[in-house]
């Protein structure tokens, strides 16, 4: 394995392991090192995906596991830049974890050599599929903060304050940031839907087939644009807001095994 | 007693009714008079004067710590013109360990009524700068005091002794915290008066909360309070309509029955975009509809919430206190190893000691070279060396014996130390132990 691709699993095994201790014992000095950690692991994360597309000529989302490491790339990297204007510093609890579970899962898959397609390369795919995947981890690290945001509700509501009420952020910080990360995904989803159906029709000479992959891409478009549109006529906010983002989620994440099982 | 006792001599919250407490205070004016005279009590060597509203003690250096008490007794009782048996139940004293570990648990808030407050250290700090000010204080309580400041402060960044709010008004802000994060511009309505009520909307204003309104029965009563916050006054029945702007609703009316039901909010949340609102009712009986907890983004919580709040923060604030409790008594050890090297016959012994090592060493070194002479010569030399520090060490030591002017005694016995850096030797010995 490229000693690059090493680095980043370590780093990000590592910063999840910090961020967790961060959680657990609340000192500053370990959120920075577990921070530092993941900037680390993310720049040697980059560093390995160039070198696959310099060797390739394309981003590495051939089969499941190039998809699933580039994924955890993403999500590093989105987290990171919401880190700058946010900084939910627990949120790396569950963030970190999933980046390094994705690169884990993706450096045990089985690595079948595939003749490329020339079909495969060129912009459109590209764009295509590094608009998805982007997306895809803005609403992943949506459905976490929405995790967040009913956990510290419940306690709220119940009036029990426990472990969780005191680590956690305001509900109001992790409404905007649920907000802002849908923002962000959701326009890349649809970029990415849309450059999707323009290169089905260079392919196969057709914008849309109505085969089961692109009914569940339309249904979780349509539920994030709903979802987006009550936010922002009837101020859906807080638990039904949180609740939406999980639900989306939920069938994203079907549609993207679909993908790469059916 | 030949040797200074450091001792406390005082009463608190713990030991004395509010009306003993009030009569014995002293105004910050009286001070200066008080430390003069304390300075002129033959028995008194330094003292430290504290005087708040949870206690009155006095820090004393002293040879003779009985005599000392009975003159702190009639001065109570003279000064404040208050006879000796109304306080004298309510006095404790505490003398060495005791009294270092009662002034470091003082200063750090452990002893406090509300454990963990933090005004108690700037009170110290005060009482301190009056008694330096006014030069009663010598070398044992200069270093006692700045030994307890930094107790106090160890425990305050060591152990979370101040986190966590334990008063109704700051309890119902930190949760407000956790629903609003910052509170700039967040609406305030008060509905009702009373004294926690409102200073919940005092703490929430220094928080820049903002508008107030207030709702009051009596409009006239409403207009009064809203001018303290500088807020609008609203005619009671106009309550349920700024449930669609405010965010923040503060309930303490007299009323028996529910001021606020859940059909009373029909069509508000969608009017506010579903914006959080959170109720604090702490009104006995309930203003608001404990059912009204149940809308979505609306919070309420009652008296007895907030009180679990608190009680929760209280225990925690106990379990720090416990780690703090640690700390102190390991400043106490420390404290108690440098009081006792001021005395004059462990000083004289150490000094000898130090001297005399250092006479060996080299004593050592020069045989070692010295190949030629023989063991008379040798024991010349050893000879010779031993009235050299005999001759030189006479002089200090009868200094120190004879310096018997009370504090300026471990005032040179404290310089000798320095001067000869015997407690650093004394702390490598206590180490190889």
């Amino acid at each position: 394995m490229n000693v690059l691709f090493t680095l980043t699993i370590a780093c990000y095994i590592a910063s999840s392991l910090g961020y967790q201790g961060y959680v657990l014992f609340q000192r500053r000095s370990v959120y920075k090192v577990s921070s530092t950690l993941l900037w680390i692991g993310f720049l040697c994360h980059t560093g390995f995906i160039a070198l696959q597309y310099f060797e390739t000529g394309h981003i590495p989302v051939q089969g499941l596991h190039e998809t699933l490491s580039t994924f955890g790339w993403a999500v590093a990297g989105v987290f990171l830049a919401l880190q700058i204007k946010f900084n939910l510093m627990v949120l790396g609890a569950l963030v970190a974890p999933l980046a390094s579970l994705s690169v884990v899962i993706a450096s045990i898959l089985p690595r079948p050599y595939v003749e490329l397609d020339p079909l495969f390369r060129g912009l459109w795919r590209t764009f295509h599929i590094g608009t998805l995947i982007l997306g895809l981890a803005a609403l992943a690290i949506a459905f976490l903060v929405g995790v967040l945001y009913l956990i510290q509700e419940k306690a709220i509501k119940d009036k029990k304050r426990g472990f969780f009420f005191r680590r956690l952020p305001s509900l109001n910080l992790l409404d905007s940031m649920g907000y802002s990360c849908l923002i962000t995904g959701f326009p890349l989803l649809t970029c990415g839907i849309i450059t999707g159906v323009i290169y089905a029709q260079m392919v196969h000479g057709r914008f849309w087939s109505w085969d089961h992959k692109e009914i569940f891409a339309g249904i979780t478009w349509l539920v994030y644009a709903v979802l987006l549109h009550e936010r922002l006529t009837v101020g859906w906010q807080g638990r039904r807001a949180a609740v939406m983002t999980i639900v989306g989620f939920v069938i994203l994440i079907f549609t993207f095994f679909l993908r790469f099982l059916g | 007693m030949e040797e200074n006792q450091i001792v406390i001599i005082g009463l608190n919250h713990k030991t004395a009714p509010v009306e003993v407490r009030e009569c014995l205070a002293f105004a910050s004016e009286d001070n200066p008079k008080v430390l003069e005279t304390m300075r002129q009590e033959p028995y008194v060597d330094e003292v430290v004067l504290f005087s708040t509203c949870n206690r009155v003690e006095f820090l004393l250096a002293t040879k003779d710590t009985s005599r000392a008490t009975e003159a702190i007794k009639d001065f109570l009782a003279e000064f404040k013109k208050t006879p000796r048996d109304t306080f004298e139940n309510a006095l404790y004293t505490y003398e060495g360990d005791e009294a270092v570990r009662h002034i470091f648990r003082v200063a750090a808030s452990l002893d406090s009524m509300v454990v963990g407050e933090p005004q108690i250290l700037g009170q110290i700090k005060d009482s301190y700068q009056e008694a330096s000010d006014h030069r009663s204080c010598g070398v044992i309580l200069n270093r006692l005091m700045h030994r307890s400041f930094s107790v106090a402060k160890r425990v305050r960044t060591e152990t979370g002794i101040g986190d966590h709010a334990v008063s109704i008004s700051y309890a119902a802000v930190e949760l407000a915290r956790k629903i609003f994060g910052e509170l700039e511009g967040k609406s305030v309505l008060l509905i009702g008066a009373g004294e926690m009520a409102e200073q919940a909307v005092e703490h929430l204003v220094t928080n820049r909360a903002e508008p107030i309104y207030v709702a009051n029965r009596t409009f006239e009563r409403g207009l009064e309070i809203a001018e303290k916050f500088k807020g609008t006054a609203i005619r009671f029945e106009e309550v349920r309509d700024y449930l669609k702007q405010v965010d923040i609703v503060i309930s303490s009316t007299g009323a028996p029955n529910y001021i606020l039901v859940r059909s009373d909010f029909k069509g508000v949340m969608r009017a506010r975009k579903n914006r959080p609102l959170f109720f604090i009712d702490i009104a006995v009986p309930r203003d608001i509809e404990p059912e009204i907890n149940r809308i979505t983004n609306v919070y309420v919580y009652d008296i007895d919430d907030l009180e679990g709040a608190i009680q929760e923060n209280i225990e925690e604030r106990q379990q720090e206190a416990r780690r703090g409790e640690r700390i102190v008594d390991g400043a106490v050890v420390q404290f108690r190893r440098w009081f006792q090297s001021l005395d004059v016959v462990p000083t004289i012994v150490s000094l000898r000691d130090k001297v005399e090592e250092i006479r060996q060493a080299e004593l050592k070194k020069t045989f070692a070279s010295l190949t030629s002479a023989s063991e008379e010569d040798k024991a010349a030399i050893d000879r010779l060396t031993a009235a050299l520090v005999k001759k030189i060490l006479h002089d200090p030591t009868v200094f120190l014996k004879d310096s018997g002017h009370r504090d300026q005694k471990s005032l040179y016995v404290d310089i000798c130390r320095r001067l000869f850096k015997l407690d650093e030797r004394n702390n490598r010995e206590s180490q190889k132990e």
